[in-house]
């Protein structure tokens, strides 16, 4: 029940694909909801979101700041585009490393299914070969063996 | 710091993200990769050439060698991107998955 599914569509876009317990008011509200979303969306184990501001209406902003309490970090800016209460958040994105990486626009609906709710997450890429680079670089055994290979040594 | 742009349009060949792969096992010279990849010692050459300027890969003189190896901080610099939406994706739905079961919980008390 819980599988994610992670997939491309086109030259450009990404598609996740979840399905949660909860109604769809519920996992809409803990994706604009700073307290609910600085209990979930946290990356590797060990990071902390300390400043989460989600200003949830057109044209709002969002910051998102990760720490690992070690001195490493970075952050997320973004803007709102559209927000459908409890049904559809529009937003874009971009990662801040600290060069920012290239603009992700983010389509997330939120379907009743039963009595949970499937969520779609939909992402468009500005070219191919960004969204390549993404979703290349992770999926390479040789290159998780790297990554393997640098948690290690870190 | 390594140039994000360089890096990600390095890393959008399919030849070249087979090196890195193949570099991730060890450091390789620029014959030890041709005959893998089935490729000339100019091609092969050529993409080392754009992993370097890119900052994804070192270089070190042995001889008349140059052998190369992945470049550590360039990984780990695009990892953190990457390992956002590859890896911890799943671990934070699972957190949402708790987070969700508590609203739910909270919500039926609320309502009794």
């Amino acid at each position: 029940m819980s599988k994610l599914t992670l997939k491309t569509e086109g030259d450009t876009h990404v598609v996740v694909i979840r399905r949660f317990a909860a109604p769809p008011e519920a996992v809409y509200r803990a994706h604009i909801e700073p307290a609910l979303l600085q209990k979930w969306l946290l990356g590797p184990p060990g990071w902390s979101m300390p400043v989460c501001v989600n200003e949830a209406r057109p044209g709002g902003k969002i910051r998102y700041e990760w720490s690992n309490g070690e001195g490493a970090g970075f952050y997320l800016t973004g803007e709102y585009v559209e927000l459908a209460p409890f049904s559809r958040i529009v937003h874009v994105e971009r990662m801040h490393m600290p060069d920012p990486t290239p603009d992700n626009r983010v389509e997330t609906s939120f379907a009743p299914d039963g009595s949970g709710t499937l969520m779609t997450m939909r992402m468009t890429l500005p070219d191919a070969a960004t969204r390549t680079a993404m979703l290349s670089t992770g999926m390479e055994t040789g290159m998780e063996a790297s990554y393997a290979r640098l948690d290690s040594m870190s | 710091m390594t140039n994000l742009d360089a890096a990600f349009s390095a890393l959008a060949d399919p030849t070249r993200r087979g090196i890195l792969a193949r570099l991730a096992l060890g450091e390789a010279t620029v014959m030890e990769l041709v005959e893998p990849f089935e490729m000339t010692q100019p091609a092969i050459s050529r993409h080392l050439k754009v992993l370097e300027g890119a900052g994804l890969i070192v270089r070190r003189v042995e001889g008349t060698k140059r052998p190369c190896r992945l470049a550590p901080s360039a990984v780990t610099e695009i990892d953190q991107w990457l390992a956002m939406l590859r890896r911890a994706l799943e671990a934070n739905y699972g957190r949402l998955d708790d987070v969700l079961a508590t609203m739910t919980t909270e919500e039926v008390k609320g309502r009794s």
